[in-house]
């Protein structure tokens, strides 16, 4: 009796030590929305791909182009040559129709059971991704979102200004809504697909006020949060904008949300 | 309860202590003795988280960490990918040689 209990004891042991990713065959799907993204989206794509390919988990990128004038999606169309329909998945759309709407329709095609959303400008690296992905695993989260105000986060090539102002609106965020996260405004995130799913049909924000959302409506449906420190290196390619129009929006967007969550 | 609501609620519960200690419907010799201080007190709170949150706000933007090693790795990398993309095949738009 005792025998066969420990011999069992023993298979269950050596089972879990040859295969230590007993885990489900977790997927990931990489949602990345494009406009005019003709230079980066090679090399994020060979970053990507690199990076996904050495840490070993199964993955897939999908690119929603919203009809770029550049050429974007010829590009797309060749990567997808060069690395393989299975990689590399094309769901483009007609015209430009916002973030939102680009993730709601990027995930009805995605095929993982997580979702990573980031942006196509170099600003995030992939090599963050086997990180979340960690996290995600340590606790079970449900979101796990990258931060550049924590630990070893960072921001490159932002002035003063730059600094002040999204210092200060992270602060008066902070302050307004207590959201527990020190990120809201980053768009470098892993998602459970249902969870994506949830919280893009109730979010209504436009812009990267829509990340703010995304994430304080993650708050209020009690998903947890994880967050990894990421560096954020400002568009190597192309501009990247902080006028008076987006600091509007960013009131706007937070008077919305402290008037209703 | 939505945010607004409890600030609403917590400035209102602070609001009605402070008029009842003004109007001395609570009876404390303190603020009796120094009512200067009591009716400015509401200026003097916001002033200091006012300060306090400036002062908070530059620290952070002092030690804001600047990923120059992360940019240089970067730019390492897209030479690479350049050199490694063209030699699978991939024909790069002529802006962007």
């Amino acid at each position: 009796m005792t025998a066969t209990l420990s011999f069992r004891l023993y298979l269950l042991l050596l089972l879990s030590l040859t295969c230590p990713t007993m885990a489900p065959n977790n997927k990931y799907s990489i949602l990345l929305p494009t406009y005019n993204e003709v230079e980066n989206l090679p090399i994020i794509i060979w970053l990507l791909v690199k990076h996904m390919n050495s840490s070993g988990h199964p993955y897939e990128i999908i690119i929603i182009d919203d009809g770029s004038p550049d050429g974007t999606l010829e590009a797309a169309e060749q990567l997808q040559r060069i690395y393989g329909k299975e990689k590399i998945v094309l769901r483009p759309r007609e015209k430009k129709l916002g973030l939102g709407t680009a993730y709601i329709h990027g995930v009805k095609h995605a095929t993982g059971n997580f979702v990573i959303i980031m942006d196509a400008d170099l600003s995030h690296h992939p090599k963050f991704i086997k990180e979340m992905i960690e996290k995600q695993k340590s606790n079970d989260y449900d979101v796990v979102t990258g931060t550049r105000y924590v630990g070893t986060g960072g921001v490159y090539g932002w002035d003063f200004r730059r600094k002040l102002i999204s210092r200060g609106a992270n602060l008066l965020t902070q302050i307004l809504l207590r959201p527990a996260v020190s990120d809201l405004t980053g768009s470098f995130r892993l998602y459970k697909k249902d969870v994506l799913e949830s919280l893009t049909n109730s979010c209504i924000s436009k812009g990267y006020v829509f990340q703010m959302e995304m994430i304080i409506r993650a708050r209020q449906k009690n998903y947890t949060i994880g967050e990894v420190p990421i560096s954020f290196v400002d568009r190597v390619y192309g501009e990247s904008k902080l006028g008076g129009s987006e600091i509007v929006q960013f009131v706007r967007g937070l008077v919305y949300l402290f008037a209703t969550t | 309860m939505t945010k607004l609501l409890e600030w609403l609620g917590g400035a209102g519960a602070l609001g009605a202590i402070w008029l009842a200690l003004l109007t001395n419907k609570i009876e404390n010799p303190f603020f009796r003795d120094h009512y200067t201080f009591l009716l400015l007190s509401p200026i003097i709170v916001v002033g200091l988280f006012g300060l306090a949150s400036l002062l908070l706000v530059l620290y952070r933007v002092y030690t804001f960490n600047d990923c120059n090693d992360a940019a240089a790795e970067l730019q390492k990398e897209i030479v690479e990918a350049k050199q490694d993309l063209k030699s699978l095949g991939f024909k790069f738009k002529d802006s962007f040689k």
